[in-house]
């Protein structure tokens, strides 16, 4: 659901209930962020937050894996007749 | 606009209490002065109706009035901004620069001003000083004197620490004729530069964002970057308008409204700074209803239209000024945008205040 | 902005809706689970870039929306109540309950404020002690885990005047009743990426055998959106079922374990009313008896509620996909996002307020 967006860790603050906070930059601003669900995201990572928590770490190989798909269409496209 | 003579005594029996339909809401609420579609059925259904008259139905920024062979621009405007203090300026100092550019929106040099200041009880006298200063700060880098004013107290909890109303008075320059109706097709939409800065700045202190580097208001008095543009292009600026609450979506709606015209818009064109992008992404917020208070709308004839670009961007409040869109004859009274993917969409009036969404 | 622009490249965009022309060869019906991706479909004009072979049907994934008319009563109820700090996300605020909404209950004097994050909600109840506060923890699996968090930091501090009034909903159970309706249509799912992201895609693999449809969970940017859209198409055309996932930067099979853990302390499964469309079994969460001192259904005492929908209001059969906005006889008449009539007009990710504000009125 929803509003999820894309920022990266620039600290992390263990706390004393267990519950790990940080800040993370989202453009150019930050906000302090609960990271205890993401708990291997360090600092320079880039987490997913919704509502004040990340609620995962984005993996920046999978993220690439949408250009190479368009790469080998645009390939494609370049190579045979044009379809549709 | 009126002749300067005395305006006739109401009719005694007008009746306030037959049901004016404004939208089944018996009380008022916060969307009422959101600047969006609440607000504007306040006014077309309340009050222009009631006060009645031609320089009022024109529902500009200022009313101009025509006094002894010259025109007059008569303008007002309350400041009710939370928190009283915010980076890069205060209610003061807003209050000051909303009013003088509400006289520059009509073309008009701003001549005198006054403040009426609502205080509450227990506000630290420290702050009020720190306000007032502001004002003379403000007032004296345009050059506008502050000539009277006003001050009443309410009780504890009957208000924000300080309401603000500032009142001006200017004189339309001659040749110049600034009207929402002057709109046309082929005419040039232009803003004078990164949208959307006040609004986030303010709710960045609310929401406790924090800035790489500090984001402040972009209030600002645009009396001088007005001037210079007047003499670059003249009669040929059809429109001005500052983006208060709102933003430049609600703008430009009013002003397509106003004239019958469409508006197209290119997403891509409209500029935006990284940290409002963020703060915007994350708080579910479009820029482009976020206020605005020390930026302009310019519709200008399309042979001005570069003429006019350049002498915004020759002063330092119009250094990132863009030409954003167009003023079309198709769908009027409607803003379309073109966005950045090549979708075209609506950018329609909202009813009340834009609330940041989760979803 | 990083993993953000880039998703919304006009030549990326184009090239994947080339792709899904090329590979099209009957109709097909899709749906898109969630209110945010039916948002960015419309926002950015992609349905328009489809082929008309393909149509899509907008899901019930909008929490405000599908949050039962008993429940927005009993929060202004509560939200009425003298002391109480009633505290929300922004979109529940203008949700039409039987009689009032929130925003106009706070006209009226009652102190009803928006918070960003439910731990900003349990900050306020530690700051005013002598008041009580209640957070309205509405949403799908996404937010739970926020909400969670939040009551499960109350009750660890002791900060005992905090309360969550839970209505969450789960999308698996939603997803049955649709596929199980005799008049669905609907042949392949663009699941919700951001729910997937906290519980992993495990549990649609039974639903896609069993119904025998292909499910592709997608993200919520443009480029998301069309590449989720082919691979679902692809799938059709080539007669393949199962899942597959377009959003594999955020999500995995597995899911979120850790925030899993979470929510297994402190919700357990219950049946759950769907506003406009009735009882789903076990698609709901409520809150363990652990923390029945923070549910604020037991905390407070709000008598008998009756909910009255408003007749013409058709939002159960746009929740389920069988009815587009416009079909409405209310739609942008008597029913606009000013004055709303059912839920989807009013929340931001509602199908109806998205054809409003975007211009759908054809």
């Amino acid at each position: 659901m929803c509003l999820g967006v894309p920022g990266q860790v620039v600290r992390v603050d263990p706390n004393d209930l267990g519950m790990t906070m940080g800040l993370v930059k989202f453009g150019g601003i930050t906000k302090e962020v609960c990271l205890m669900y993401t708990p291997e995201a360090g600092v320079g990572d880039w987490v997913l937050v919704h509502v004040g928590f990340a609620i995962s770490q984005l993996d920046e190989e999978s993220a690439k894996e949408v250009f190479a798909t368009l790469e080998r269409m645009g390939e494609l496209a370049d190579l045979g007749p044009a379809k549709g | 606009m009126t002749d300067g003579r005395a305006p006739k005594p109401a009719e005694p029996l007008f009746d306030l209490s037959c049901p004016v339909p404004l939208s089944d809401y018996p009380h008022v609420l916060l969307a009422h002065g959101g600047g969006g579609r609440l607000t504007q059925r306040l006014i077309e259904q309340l009050f222009v109706p009631s006060f009645d008259n031609p320089a009022l139905s024109e529902q500009h920024d200022g009313a101009v009035l025509e006094i002894a062979g010259r025109r007059l621009a008569f303008t007002t405007d309350s400041f009710v901004v939370k928190p009283l203090f915010f980076p890069g300026g205060d209610i003061g100092s807003l209050a000051v620069h909303g009013t003088v550019n509400d006289l520059a929106m009509c073309g008009a040099r701003p001549l005198a001003l006054s403040a009426g200041l609502i205080l509450e009880e227990g506000l630290p006298m420290e702050e009020l000083r720190k306000i007032v200063a502001s004002m003379r700060h403000a007032a004296l880098a345009v050059g506008v004197p502050i000539v009277t004013g006003d001050t009443k107290v309410v009780d504890r909890g009957k208000g924000d620490g300080v309401f603000v109303n500032v009142t001006g008075v200017g004189l339309v320059r001659e040749g110049i004729e600034i009207s929402p109706r002057r709109a046309r097709p082929g005419d040039a939409v232009l803003v004078s530069g990164e949208i959307a800065v006040h609004g986030i700045a303010i709710m960045s202190v609310r929401e406790g964002l924090t800035f790489d580097t500090e984001l402040v208001s972009d209030s600002a008095p645009l009396d001088g970057l007005v001037e210079g543009l007047l003499a670059a292009a003249g009669e040929k600026v059809h429109v001005l308008r500052d983006p208060t609450r709102g933003g430049v979506a609600s703008a430009l709606n009013e002003i397509a409204g106003r004239a019958k015209v469409g508006i197209r818009l290119e997403e891509t064109k409209i500029p935006v700074s990284e940290d409002v992008r963020g703060a915007c992404e994350i708080l579910g917020l479009d820029p482009l209803y976020v206020a605005n208070e020390g930026k302009c709308l310019v519709i200008v004839a399309p042979e001005a239209a570069d003429a006019a670009l350049d002498a915004i961007r020759s002063h330092p409040l119009g250094r990132l000024a863009a030409r954003i869109g167009e003023v079309v004859a198709d769908h009027p009274g409607q803003v379309v945008m073109r966005s950045r993917i090549g979708g075209q969409r609506i950018v329609d009036l909202l009813t009340g205040e834009q609330l940041p969404r989760i979803c | 902005m990083r993993f953000v622009d880039e998703y919304r490249s006009e030549e990326s965009v184009r090239r994947f809706a080339a792709s899904i022309r090329g590979l099209v060869t009957r109709p097909w019906t899709l749906m898109e689970i969630c209110g945010g991706q039916t948002h960015t479909l419309i926002r950015f004009g992609i349905d328009e870039m489809l082929p008309p072979a393909i149509t899509m049907v907008h899901g019930p994934g909008c929490p405000v929306c599908v949050t039962p008319l008993e429940m927005i009563d009993r929060a202004l109820a509560i939200a009425q109540k003298p002391g109480v700090i009633f505290t929300s996300f922004g979109d529940m605020l203008r949700v039409p309950g039987s009689k009032t909404d929130l925003l106009a209950v706070k006209a009226r004097g009652g102190d009803v404020r928006m918070v960003y994050s439910p731990l900003d909600a349990v900050e306020i109840a530690r700051k005013n002690p002598d008041r009580e506060v209640v957070f309205f923890a509405v949403g799908f699996e996404t937010t739970a885990p926020a909400n969670a968090t939040a009551v499960w930091k109350a009750k660890k501090a002791g900060i005992l005047n905090f309360s969550l009034l839970v209505s969450h909903v789960l999308v698996p159970p939603a997803m049955e009743v649709i596929l199980g309706s005799p008049a669905n249509r609907v042949q392949g799912f663009l699941a919700a990426g951001h729910v997937c992201t906290v519980m992993g895609y495990r549990e649609y693999e039974p639903i896609a055998a069993k119904y025998r449809i292909p499910i592709v969970v997608t993200g919520f940017e443009p480029l998301d959106l069309v590449q989720g859209i082919q691979m679902t198409v692809r799938a059709l055309e080539e007669g393949r079922i199962g899942v597959e996932n377009q959003y594999a930067r955020s999500v995995t099979r597995d899911g979120n374990v850790a925030a899993q853990k979470r929510l297994r302390e402190v919700f357990e499964v219950c049946d759950r009313p769907w506003r406009g469309i009735g009882v789903i079994p076990g698609s709901g969460w409520r809150l363990r008896e652990e923390y029945a001192g923070h549910d604020a259904v037991r905390r407070f005492d709000v008598g008998t509620i009756t909910p009255e929908e408003p007749s013409v209001c058709i939002a159960g059969e746009i929740l389920q996909g069988l009815k587009r906005p416009n079909a409405c006889a209310a739609f942008g008449t008597a029913c606009t996002p000013e004055h709303p009539l059912g839920a989807p007009m009013v929340s931001s990710e509602g199908a109806c307020a998205a054809y409003f504000n975007y211009g759908r009125a054809v």
